[in-house]
């Protein structure tokens, strides 16, 4: 740990590397594969999708897949393969910058409250604890139902619940460096508080935070899905995975494809996150299986 | 050891507490209110100002907060805004529908978790680690709903072996009730399971790699006797804790499963109190569910004290 600040290497080939590890084994070979497609569609779909994901047509209901309608059409003719590449956009877009506000307030609360100890970390493990004892279902929905289920509510909202978890991660891997030399002898230079977080602690602790991070991605995607699928996330008529299966579950006796499609999508996202941060965690020497799904 | 018990009762009583304050204050500073949602667009002058002496929202909060932590405290949860009926009657029921619901997952899912667990342990890598793992991390992965989707088109629709949703009343004989929960409790066990086999699995890898493992292999004794001796009560003690965060953590999967299966339990009270915006009830749901966790894990606290008995002059705080 110790010879990170002694010996540094440019950030840009330390990504490499961290990349070049997690390629090397095949789990997560295949999950970086599947990440890589799922960012490209979302990114390349609004001009690969060849009908309008909106458009109606009652003649067309409940279409069996054909050279026309590849993954068939829903109960209100809609074309089932422009929706379901379409489906993933707002999930991704969302749980991303979600975690990116979760490890930003989580990684930061869980460094202070490592470092400064006593009272104040006393008292801010207490709220978290209390926090992480609400369901996050029930917070959701009760946010989300009086605020709205518009993408700035999501965002923050989620954000904020998956973060208290990463406050716990941040704190013990503080913990951890805190009583180290480089600390104390830092603390007998005379730095300050901000100073020690940044040039320190950070350093040591970021790849503990990040793989927690990461981990909160695939856990939020899940959330946000069960959002959308409980009528509680975004709004009909744009396509969501999680919406979409909602929506053709009642009809999957007749209509099998309109509900398998938005789940292939969704299953093969969450497993290629996953797989992705477990290799990730496994390139940084960090041993997730023992942690608990909190 | 008897301080230690009493002040991580108490640390579950203040997270209570402050569970309480947050849930009460949540439903208070968030725009819109149990009036505002019943009148809609009448919520106007006299009829607003009856609505809110008739639910005693014109009594400022803090007040409002005590008396309802008193009657709390007390049991009784008030009344419920879209039934008029006590939460209390409301509750009952599906508390014990869920019950039912979670104890079956449990029962079913901990000693297949456990033996999947020292399986996938023992043969590290191998065949049977390979298979189990794979099939684990596909379970746990994908989200309750489409797993619990997923059984209902293929065991449901296309097999024709099991009823998809629960139409029958749940105080119906036990042979009446079985078909019908037996999908909503694989769908939650396949998760809860997979979880814990994970747990179970690195808990003995990390014993077997211990020193006195290598010493009891060295002095000769028999591989299963040492599996079973001298491997799992150790290896099985740090699970504990785990298997209490897994059964938490799915109260949140558990309202998803009810919803998909239309069972009557407390999920989907949770979201259709949410949907009417009955407050008093959402408040109560919150501090039962807050409740059940704090609990768990201090059953899980309390066990992990008295088996193991390093931990019993250390101070755990987690």
């Amino acid at each position: 740990m110790e010879n990170i600040k002694q010996n540094p290497k440019s950030t840009s080939a330390k990504i490499l590397e961290v990349l070049g590890t997690m390629a090397s084994r095949p789990s997560g070979l295949i999950g970086l594969v599947i990440l890589i497609f799922h960012v490209s569609l979302a990114l390349l779909s609004p001009y690969l999708a060849p009908y309008d994901y909106k458009a109606i047509d009652p003649t067309l209901m409940l279409q069996e897949p054909s050279s026309e309608f590849w993954f068939g059409t829903d109960s209100l003719g809609r074309d089932v393969f422009s929706r379901t590449i379409l489906g993933g956009r707002i999930a991704l877009t969302v749980t991303f910058f979600g975690s990116l506000i979760a490890l930003f307030w989580g990684g930061l609360l869980g460094i202070f409250c490592g470092l400064v100890g006593g009272k104040i970390d006393d008292v801010v493990m207490r709220i978290v604890d209390a926090f992480l004892s609400i369901p996050w279902i029930l917070a959701m929905l009760l946010i989300v139902s009086l605020l709205g289920t518009s993408i700035e509510v999501l965002i923050p909202a989620l954000g904020f619940f998956y973060g208290k978890g990463i406050v716990r991660v941040a704190r013990a891997a503080t913990h951890d460096v805190i009583a180290k030399d480089f600390i104390i002898s830092a603390r007998a230079r005379g730095h300050s508080n901000m100073s020690i977080i940044w040039n320190e602690i950070l350093p040591n602790v970021r790849d503990a935070i990040l793989v927690e991070g990461a981990m909160r991605w695939s856990w939020m995607l899940l959330g946000f899905s069960s959002l959308s699928f409980l009528g509680f996330g975004v709004s009909p008529p744009t396509p969501d995975w999680g919406l979409m299966i909602s929506n053709a579950r009642g009809l999957m006796s007749f209509a099998y494809w309109a509900v398998i499609a938005p789940i292939v999508g969704l299953s093969t996202l969450i497993i290629g996150i996953n797989l992705t941060a477990d290799a990730f965690a496994k390139a940084l020497g960090i041993d997730r299986s023992t942690k608990a799904p909190v | 050891m008897f301080f230690l018990i009493i002040k991580r009762i108490l640390l579950g009583l203040i997270t209570l507490f402050i569970v309480s304050l947050i849930t009460f204050a949540g439903t208070e500073v968030l725009p819109g209110d149990a009036c505002t949602t019943y009148l809609e667009r009448e919520a106007y002058g006299a009829a607003l100002e009856a609505c809110y002496k008739r639910l005693g929202l014109n009594i400022p909060a803090h007040e409002r907060y005590l008396s309802w932590a008193y009657n709390v405290i007390q049991g009784d949860f008030g009344y419920s805004l879209s039934g008029q009926m006590p939460i209390n009657e409301v509750l009952g029921p599906k508390i014990k529908n869920s019950m039912v619901l979670a104890s079956a997952s449990i029962l079913i899912g901990i000693p297949i978790a456990v033996l999947l667990g020292i399986i996938t342990a023992l043969w590290r890598d191998k065949l049977p680690d390979i298979i189990i793992s794979t099939i684990a991390i596909f379970s746990m992965t994908i989200p309750e709903f489409i797993s619990a989707t997923l059984l209902i088109l293929i065991v449901a629709i296309w097999l024709e072996w099991l009823p998809g949703i629960v139409i029958v009343p749940t105080d119906v004989s036990f042979f009446e009730l079985l078909p019908n929960i037996i999908l909503p409790v694989v769908a939650i066990s396949m998760i809860m399971t997979a979880h814990m086999a994970r747990m179970v699995r690195s808990s003995v890898i990390q014993v077997m790699a211990s020193d006195y493992v290598q010493m009891a292999i060295l002095k000769g004794v028999p591989y299963w006797k040492m599996v079973f001796k001298h491997v799992l009560p150790n290896a099985l003690l740090p699970a504990i804790n785990v298997v209490a965060l897994t059964i938490a953590w799915l109260l949140g999967g558990v309202v998803v499963t009810e919803v998909v299966f239309n069972y009557p339990g407390l999920g989907r009270l949770v979201i259709e109190s949410i949907s009417n915006r009955d407050l008093p009830t959402v408040q109560a749901l919150a501090i039962i569910l807050a409740t059940i966790y704090v609990g768990i894990n201090l059953i899980a606290d309390l066990m992990t004290l008295m088996l193991n008995p390093r931990l019993k002059t250390l101070q755990i705080r987690k």
